[in-house]
């Protein structure tokens, strides 16, 4: 028997299924602290673990001008000290715990996390650890001086990656004076810029409850987790939101940035100013995409890119939805002599696919991707959490997560092709060339 | 005693201690095994194969890489491209990976579609077809992806650098991409051959972790699978590595901006899963590198800022003894000879003195926790059991891991450290960056140093 009409036999069998498996999302559930901190809790009594998110509308893009670097090396300087911890006992007692614990900042939020088993003796003092470095953060001078210095090396280390400087080269380029243009890193004039009181006017901006989010998946009760917040974030002053970022501005005409590295490849990335998480173009968008470049393997710029020329080992698209535009690129990498072949390819690629939209065979491929895939973005812990988190963040419905596949199914090949054209202008993208002689 | 399967699952519910793993091998050889995670309605299928760079002679290095990437380019039923096609069509997820031991496919699937992945993963372990007009695009794909990882990236070079100096004979010592030259002359008809040599269901273990029945996976496993012939798989001998003598050094002068550093030590690795040496030194990596409170971080980045960053690295899975690594880049306005003398009297001090208890109790912490929280991924749980199959070790070592590690004194971390972490047994690469705008003749180092 052909492993097509299998295939597809499958394919029917698994539709049918799709409703059952789309009903087992588990339930959200959401509250609010007196002090604003939104609270988005999904309980799972599978595994003894508790993971949580914090999330604070503090990333680089609320840094002020002249102060790059500084949203980083603030989340990174909470586990510095706090209260009367140390920067020696925090790590001490949360690895004697066995919790693992994050804190970053990247473009748009800045975050700290834990994954801590679940019983009681050893998550309750992980979470006190946490609370104190939300509400009491020495922020040391020593420590400052030290991990400003480590943020200088890393700046300086991501100059020897052709990949990292196309991506810096391409924010800046794409962004302008927008917030958006900064890198998490920072920039050197940044960084030295920085004084210690302005990671103490940084943290009490920002880190408030107005700001914050909390993701919490895991082996708790509604109560042992209404208790967890409560005294995780409860007692953070309420402060304000900041106010909205100005929103991203159309680009209005093609530009071109060329950066010689000594690498044997060139990376070429070309983007403009793509969606927002809540925009209502978002499925048709994230379809029209899918079959573009966001496939993995199976997607137009893969095939034309890699499977027909062997041009690139990696090519792919996407939409970076934020709360305001977040970028649309296309990316690859290529061995300097092939260079404007690949860029010619990657190009037409996309205006052809503008151009002509998504076949009916390539929109049903793409939704069923989409949609029979669906079970897999969300089956642990770690993913539940990561969604509860944007759901949080970007104040999306509570209901996301049902209404994802319908959504998906949804979508037609006129609405992908309409949402397409309006969005991407081929004609006034941003390129970054980075790479060495030919 | 026969127990009824849902008290079973009941009593291990309430236990939450049962490992769940069941395996079965079936006539043609091909091994079977099954851990049921019934969290979320989904599935991961891995197919690993027993071959990887460990087992390519000089001259073909990098050939398993390079048929990994061959087994999406057609086979006798299916086009090139058609296999990811079908896959993503269901919703799946799937790619594969190389290493030095193993070479393995995996499909994320709805657990309803299990039966797919079977049925294109038994039609591609025999019936490949091994186009020349898709090699001759598919090598130069991998070439890009050399390029990706390795050539421009020194840290890459500087790796490959430190494995080609630290093994003088084994062939760890080749990096599992291949150096460049071996890419550019390998043929179509060399990767037939090694296809036919080892892709056979006797050299292979089916890892399915998910929403499933042990039971039924075994049965859907032999009807796709079953009808396979068995392959006289004859691995050719792997040549132990003598041991090292005296203190080997190597410099890779590439361009760069930040300095950096490798050491590393001969260790041996489990063989049987019983022996003690592979915990302790897995102890010791954690005093280390455990964390933010752990030596390196608390004494060379936080108190001497002599390190911008220190790892320490130790892999106790693999099918050959392999090395204890320490990976480390020297704050800024520090040099790499006071870094190198720094993280030397860390391993003395080892050496010389027993761990202290808090320390050993806050490393068996971080396993006993990081063991349940391994088990939040279907995907790694699958990558665990398949790497244990592979190595030769076995699954079961996933029971006795904890318990193990729970039983590593601070005399056994000390006696390791004496054995093995010693001046005639130590590599040492240096990465001395060169101005970008001066390119190095970029001869990749190594690429043709070490093609033989």
């Amino acid at each position: 028997m052909p492993i097509n009409t299998h295939a597809a036999r499958l394919a029917g069998l698994a539709l049918l299924l799709l409703s059952a498996a789309a009903q087992a999302v588990p339930p959200l559930q959401q509250w609010t602290l007196a002090n604003g901190a939104r609270v988005y809790f999904v309980e799972t009594r599978e595994l003894p673990i508790v993971q949580l998110r914090v999330l604070f509308d503090a990333g680089a893009a609320r840094e002020p001008p002249g102060k790059e670097g500084l949203a980083r090396l603030t989340a990174r300087m909470l586990r510095e000290g706090a209260g009367r911890y140390d920067a020696n006992q925090i790590a001490e007692t949360l690895e004697g715990l066995g919790a693992e614990l994050g804190n970053d900042a990247s473009g748009e939020m800045a975050e700290l996390s834990l994954r801590s088993l679940a019983e009681r003796k050893l998550r309750a003092p992980a979470v006190e650890i946490l609370r104190q470095m939300l509400l009491a953060p020495t922020l040391p001078e020593d420590g400052f001086q030290r991990e400003r210095t480590r943020s200088l090396v890393a700046l300086q280390k991501a100059l020897q990656s052709p990949g990292e400087v196309a991506a810096r080269a391409f924010y800046q380029g794409l962004y302008g004076a927008h917030p958006y243009a900064r890198h998490p890193n920072g920039t050197e004039a940044g960084l030295k810029a920085i004084a210690h009181d302005d990671l103490v006017e940084f943290y009490r901006s920002y880190y408030v409850g107005a700001n914050a989010v909390l993701a919490l998946v895991g082996d708790l009760s509604a109560d042992q987790a209404r208790a967890l917040a409560q005294r995780l974030l409860g007692d953070l002053p309420a402060g304000s939101a900041p106010p909205p970022l100005p929103p991203v501005p159309d680009r209005t005409r093609a530009e071109r940035r060329t950066v010689k590295h000594p690498s044997s490849q060139t990376h070429i990335l070309i983007g403009q100013p793509g969606m927002t998480r809540t925009d209502p173009d978002y499925f048709p968008l994230l379809v029209g995409n899918h079959i573009l470049g966001g496939g993995g393997l199976v997607s137009r710029l893969s095939d034309e890119v890699r499977e027909k020329r062997g041009l690139s080992y990696s090519v792919h698209s996407y939409f970076a939805p934020l709360r305001e535009r977040g970028p649309f690129l296309m990316g690859l990498q290529t061995e300097n002599a092939r260079r404007d072949e690949a860029e010619a390819v990657m190009r037409r690629t996309l205006t052809e696919y503008v151009a002509e939209g998504p076949t009916e065979r390539e929109l049903a491929a793409a939704k069923k991707n989409l949609s029979g895939g669906f079970p897999l973005r969300i089956d642990s812990n770690r993913k539940l959490a990561d969604y509860a988190a944007t759901i949080g963040f970007y104040n999306l419905p509570l209901g996301y997560l049902d209404e994802f596949i319908p959504r998906v199914e949804a979508v037609t090949a006129e609405q992908v092709r309409d949402a397409l054209r309006r969005r991407l202008r081929a004609d006034t993208m941003f390129t970054v060339v980075v790479g060495g002689d030919k | 005693m026969q127990i009824p399967r849902w008290l079973a699952g009941a009593l291990c519910a309430l236990l939450g201690a049962c490992a769940h793993v069941h395996e079965t091998t079936l006539d043609n050889g091909l091994k079977v095994v099954v851990k049921p995670d019934r969290r979320a309605p989904v599935v991961v299928s891995q197919l690993w194969y027993k071959v990887g760079s460990s087992d390519e002679p000089s001259g073909l290095t990098g050939i398993s890489h390079v048929l990994e990437h061959m087994m999406f380019k057609g086979s006798e039923r299916l086009a090139p491209g058609e296999f990811s096609r079908i896959i993503a069509e269901h919703g799946g997820r799937e790619n594969a990976f190389t290493s030095k031991d193993y070479t393995a496919y995996y499909q994320q699937l709805e657990k309803s579609r299990l039966p797919v992945s079977f049925e294109l993963e038994a039609e591609r372990m025999r019936k490949l077809r091994l186009p020349d007009e898709e090699f001759q695009k598919e090598v130069k794909v991998v070439m890009e992806e050399r390029r990706l990882r390795t050539d421009d990236r020194p840290e890459g070079l500087l790796y490959e650098q430190f494995m080609a100096t630290a093994y003088q004979v084994h062939p760890y010592r080749n990096p599992i991409i291949g150096w460049m030259d071996d890419l550019k002359t390998l043929r179509v008809e060399e990767l037939k051959d090694w296809y036919r040599r080892w892709y056979a269901p006797n050299n292979a273990t089916l890892v399915v972790v998910g929403d499933v029945e042990p039971g039924a996976v075994f049965a859907l496993a032999d009807k796709y699978f079953g009808a396979i012939p068995r392959v006289e798989v004859a691995p050719a001998p792997v040549p132990d590595e003598p041991p090292q003598q005296a203190m080997r050094r190597t410099r890779v002068a590439a361009p760069a901006e930040v300095p950096s550093m490798l050491l590393g030590f001969h260790v041996p690795a489990f063989q049987t899963g019983r022996e003690w040496q592979p915990y302790a030194l897995e102890v010791l990596a954690g005093v280390l590198d455990g964390g933010n409170s752990a030596r390196f971080a608390r004494e060379l980045v936080r108190e001497r800022q002599i390190a911008n960053s220190a790892g320490a690295d130790y892999g106790s899975v693999a099918r050959h003894p392999g090395m204890f690594l320490i990976s480390a880049t020297p704050a800024r306005g520090r040099g790499v000879e006071e870094l190198e003398r720094a993280l030397l009297a860390q391993i003395e001090r080892l050496r010389t003195e027993p761990v202290s208890d808090a320390e050993l109790a806050r490393v068996k912490a971080q396993v006993v926790a990081g063991n349940v929280f391994s088990r939040d991924s279907l995907y790694y749980q699958a990558m665990q059991i398949g790497m244990l199959e592979t190595a030769g070790v076995g699954w079961r070592l996933l029971d006795e891991y904890v318990e193990g590690i729970r039983k590593v004194s601070a005399r056994q971390v000390q006696e390791v450290a004496q054995r093995y972490l010693v001046e005639t047994n130590l590599t040492v690469a240096v990465l001395d960056p060169q101005p970008r705008n001066r390119r190095a003749p970029r001869s990749a180092p190594g690429a043709n140093s070490h093609a033989h």
